[in-house]
């Protein structure tokens, strides 16, 4: 492994063209370099570097400044000397506020509950489609990919006027009898267990559409042949068969819902408690960014195990398309 | 049970399943179109709205905004993007590759606010000015990750004896991946452009902590009314966003089932000579 970017390292690369002369030899390594080093440095400089900056400010001091905190240390020379003046005031305050652990607490259950139910509306649909006929399959997953090019806020906003007292669902029920009082959905959980529920339900239909469309049907006939009920088919061969794309649906619905911040603002009114709108208030409306850094932190602790077995799933589904 | 069919229960869930994903879209669609103010009360049909949209300065100018943050970040992404893919499937042994990949994959589940504030802290340490230039930087880091596993799922099922071929026969890497990679992939890559594009044009969270004064963007300006209350105006922007992606959307599979239509009729002709 000491040529560490080489593409040689490659067992599937093809031997050089008989015709091939030392610049080609060149621009081939180059090429190759470039196509991992030019993505690799953007993703190290924007997506893994900004995480370490969120972990140092939130060891420092909060400061009325601008930006406002008090920078914990400059550089790797003072990192050894000011690594006793660490602060963890920050998490010590969130461990005060029983308002923190709360949010925490209600972001994962609400995304738990979510997830359930957007499997339990998801299934049966991934379902239908993989058992339909195979000249409609392809509309019917651009049908449920089409939702998700529309503006995600959008789609939240739509439910606005939905879900009011004075709206649509409500005139339609007063209208048939069902009630005979306004139901108050908005601003509840309920209103924001739909919009999860609405808004990543493409998430979960396509990774499950993917693994029951492959499945072959003649191992439930088999099952019913040899006496299994269709349920116990169901659950001795179907749902097992279709695991992967489950865990991929769940972990696709999850990991984003906890740190949800448009549906729960919009959707759940100002007493709900979500970690993302904690994190979204603490940094604009309190200006409190050490606080907020913290936040981001914890929460980032907290989806580490979910986003592994995504990676994990991820992983094994692309060595089985290899 | 009819073990092989299509069964009713089937079309039922399937026919539940849409009418829940497209219903609230419709609503919103006509109700844009209604002439009381008052949202949920419909009171006639009036194009009223439109009008008063086209007189909104404030509006067309975070259109703008947001129109040209899309066309850049979309582009540098997808180019970004396409070389990560590359890399992914090409190279299957390099150090630092199970880092790459998990920079790869882990934006796609990330939660907004954090890619956002960590963004936002960056860009504060490097010294930059918040602006359009940091939400255009912001969106290519999220959204090439998206097309990256777009062009990924298409190059794994790509058949590699073809650009042997072209080798042996003497074609530079360079060229190779020009005549023959590239147009192969080609659909992966527009709808991964396309899919970055519709993400940046999307993006309230991470465009709310990385842009500055001057650099509004429509989900912003969308969301700071939202937030005052329902009005038809609002119905009226997003039945021309919804517009804008459907139509290109539709133009995109046309594109594509015409090629598709092409391709299998250039490989019947093959087989016969």
């Amino acid at each position: 492994m000491t040529q560490s970017f080489a593409p040689g390292a490659d067992p599937a690369t093809p031997p050089p063209a008989a015709t091939s002369s030392g610049m080609h030899g060149f621009l081939r390594g180059l090429s190759g370099k470039l196509v991992i080093i030019v993505p690799y440095l953007w993703l190290l400089v924007f997506f893994l570097v900004p995480f370490l900056i969120v972990a140092k400010i939130s060891l420092s001091e909060t400061a009325t400044a601008m930006p406002p905190y008090q920078p914990t240390f400059d550089g790797l020379t003072g990192f050894l000397s000011k690594l006793s003046s660490f602060s963890f005031d920050n998490y010590l305050w969130l461990t005060e506020d029983a308002l923190y652990f709360k949010a925490y607490v209600s972001s994962v259950v609400i995304a738990a509950i979510s997830t359930v139910l957007t499997l339990l509306v998801g299934y049966p649909m991934a379902y239908g489609m993989a058992r339909a006929p195979t000249t409609i399959r392809p509309t019917l997953v651009m049908l449920v990919i089409l939702p998700f090019w529309t503006s995600f806020l959008i789609r939240v906003y739509a439910w606005i006027g939905i879900l009011k007292p004075e709206g649509l669902l409500n005139q339609f029920l007063l209208w048939t009898g069902v009630i005979d009082t306004p139901l108050v959905i908005l601003n509840t959980h309920t209103a924001i267990f739909i919009g999860i529920v609405y808004s990543y339900l493409p998430f979960m239909v396509l990774p499950l559409y993917a693994a029951l469309e492959k499945m072959d049907h003649s191992l439930v006939e088999a099952a019913q042949d040899l006496g299994c009920t269709p349920t116990g088919a169901f659950w001795k061969v179907t749902f097992p068969l279709s695991r992967p794309g489950v865990i991929a649906g769940c972990m696709l619905v999850f990991i984003p819902a906890v740190g949800e911040f448009v549906i729960p603002d919009l959707l759940g009114g100002s007493q709900t408690l979500m970690i993302g709108r904690t994190l979204w208030n603490e940094f604009f409306s309190n200006r409190d960014w050490p606080v907020a850094s913290a936040v981001a932190v914890i929460l980032l602790l907290l989806l580490v195990i979910p986003i592994m077995i995504f990676q994990q799933a991820q992983a094994k589904t692309q060595e089985q398309g290899r | 049970m009819n073990g092989g069919g299509w069964s009713r229960f089937n079309i039922a869930s399937v026919t539940a399943g849409f009418a829940f994903l497209y219903l609230p879209i419709v609503l919103l669609i006509i109700y844009s179109f209604n002439a009381s103010r008052l949202v949920t009360v419909w009171a006639g049909f009036s194009t009223q709205w439109y009008v008063t949209l086209w007189h909104n300065q404030a509006l067309l100018d975070a259109a703008w905004v947001t129109l040209r943050v899309g066309l850049v970040s979309a582009t540098a992404a997808t180019v970004l993007g396409t070389m990560a893919a590359l890399a992914l499937t090409r190279y299957t042994r390099f150090r630092g590759r199970l880092l790459f990949s998990g920079m790869v994959f882990a934006p796609l589940v990330m939660p907004e606010v954090i890619t956002g504030l960590s963004l936002l802290l960056l860009f504060v340490a490097l010294g930059v000015d918040r602006g359009m230039m940091t939400v255009t930087l912001a969106h290519i880091t999220f959204s090439m990750c998206f097309v990256a596993v777009v062009v990924q799922s298409r190059l794994l099922t790509f058949d590699r004896s073809l650009e042997e071929a072209a080798m042996d026969l003497g074609a530079t890497p360079v060229k190779t991946f020009f005549a023959i990679t590239l147009p192969v992939i080609a659909p992966a890559i527009i709808s991964g452009w396309m899919l970055a594009f519709t993400l940046s044009l999307d993006d309230l969270v991470i465009a709310s902590f990385t842009s500055g004064p001057g650099a509004t963007t429509l989900p912003m300006k969308i969301y700071s009314q939202v937030r005052l209350g329902v009005t038809p105006e609002i119905n009226a922007i997003c039945t021309i966003l919804i517009a804008i992606v459907a139509t290109g959307v539709l133009i995109a599979s046309v594109v594509n089932k015409r090629r598709e239509v092409q391709r299998r009729r250039d490989e019947q002709a093959a087989q016969r000579t």
